[in-house]
């Protein structure tokens, strides 16, 4: 059974929604790319939905798989207790989403990270380098092809 | 502690290569005047006055917190008091796991330390990366600079440390003139130490 957040989103975005999944209590739904930013502002000021609180941005590396990764998104309604999980399945020949800074300014961090650790860019974000590795890194250490022993170290041996 | 030690080890004259003076010189200036080795007096007054450098990274700090603090109590050993500046210490703490991006800065802090200077490795991260084995994390320590004593432990009890304190007390005892200075740390000549943090 949906809850009014399903059946909203799916009212809204009927077309761009791929999939959705409810157990629960625990609600996700999978997307287009195309329509995140759009679907991320609805999501924020539909006054029944109002999700107020980008929680997480994270990303999957489905190795294997076409479109390769996902883009998770994590957000809470403050006002209505709830949550719901938006997945954003993201191709490895175009690695690109658009960036939601414009929506939650807090997304900024989270968003370096993914790029930083899985070299999703995210279109239009203001400052995307990377946040816990250093520049000079080479690849993603993240990602599932990154060698288990592959050690890049600034100094010292590669041990 | 040291073999025979009342904690004041340096006067031992039956051992100590002055030995031999003591029915002529000693038995004439009596118990007014000490006599020792420069090395050992040095030694002796270096071991109970380390000034340390908490290099703090990760949760073995608060490890580090309840050793310092009044139930541990290293002020007991003479290492009482942590400068925050690299300048002023010369007992450096390296406390928790070091990552290949901090690794220039741990060089930074060691070259910047006055000589005599020691390393001690607190907890396994630091002393071999412990269970952190990829491509973030420095596999041990000595990969950058020179290690005095090792500490393991995931964290290592207030006991162990204090033991490894003891150790080090002993080993600094030891030390000749000759020991030092170490200079700085091998890796130093590394291009990559130049940039910008």
């Amino acid at each position: 059974m949906d809850s009014v957040t399903l059946k909203k989103l799916k009212e809204k975005f009927s077309d761009s929604i791929v999939d959705t999944h409810s157990f629960r209590g625990d609600e996700t739904a999978t997307v287009k790319k195309e329509k995140i930013v759009d679907i991320c502002k609805f999501l924020r000021d539909d006054n029944e939905l109002l999700y107020n609180f980008m929680m997480d941005i994270t990303a999957v590396d489905y190795y294997g798989r076409e479109p390769r990764f996902e883009v998770v998104y994590h957000l809470y309604s403050l006002k209505y207790n709830r949550r719901v999980r938006i997945k954003v399945p993201v191709p490895e020949s175009d690695c690109t989403v658009d960036s939601i800074i414009s929506v939650w300014i807090g997304a900024d961090w989270f968003e370096r990270e993914a790029y930083d650790l899985y070299g999703i860019i995210f279109k239009g974000h203001p400052n995307l380098k990377r946040i816990l590795l250093y520049e000079g890194f080479e690849g993603h250490p993240l990602r599932k092809d990154y060698p288990v022993k592959g050690r890049q170290p600034l100094i010292g041996p590669k041990n | 502690m040291e073999e025979g030690g009342t904690g004041m080890g340096i006067i031992n004259s039956q051992q100590s290569a002055v030995g031999s003076l003591q029915s002529g010189e000693e038995q004439v200036l009596g118990s007014s005047v000490l006599l020792t080795k420069l090395d050992e007096i040095i030694g002796w007054g270096r071991k109970y006055s380390f000034f340390l450098y908490p290099f703090v990274t990760a949760c073995c700090g608060m490890e580090f917190m309840s050793l310092a603090g009044p139930r541990y109590d290293l002020d007991r050993f003479g290492s009482a008091l942590p400068r925050f500046s690299p300048r002023q210490a010369d007992l450096l703490f390296v406390v928790g796991t070091i990552s290949h991006k901090q690794a220039p800065i741990l060089v930074k802090i060691y070259n910047q330390m006055t000589e005599p200077k020691w390393v001690f490795s607190f907890g396994v991260c630091a002393t071999s990366g412990g269970f952190y084995d990829n491509y973030a994390t420095v596999q041990g320590i000595d990969t950058l600079i020179p290690v005095d004593v090792y500490v393991p432990g995931c964290p290592p009890r207030p006991e162990m440390v204090i033991d490894g304190l003891l150790k080090l007390q002993q080993k600094v005892a030891k030390e000749k003139w000759s020991d030092w200075p170490r200079g700085e740390a091998p890796v130093t000549q590394n291009q990559n130490l130049k940039i910008k943090i």
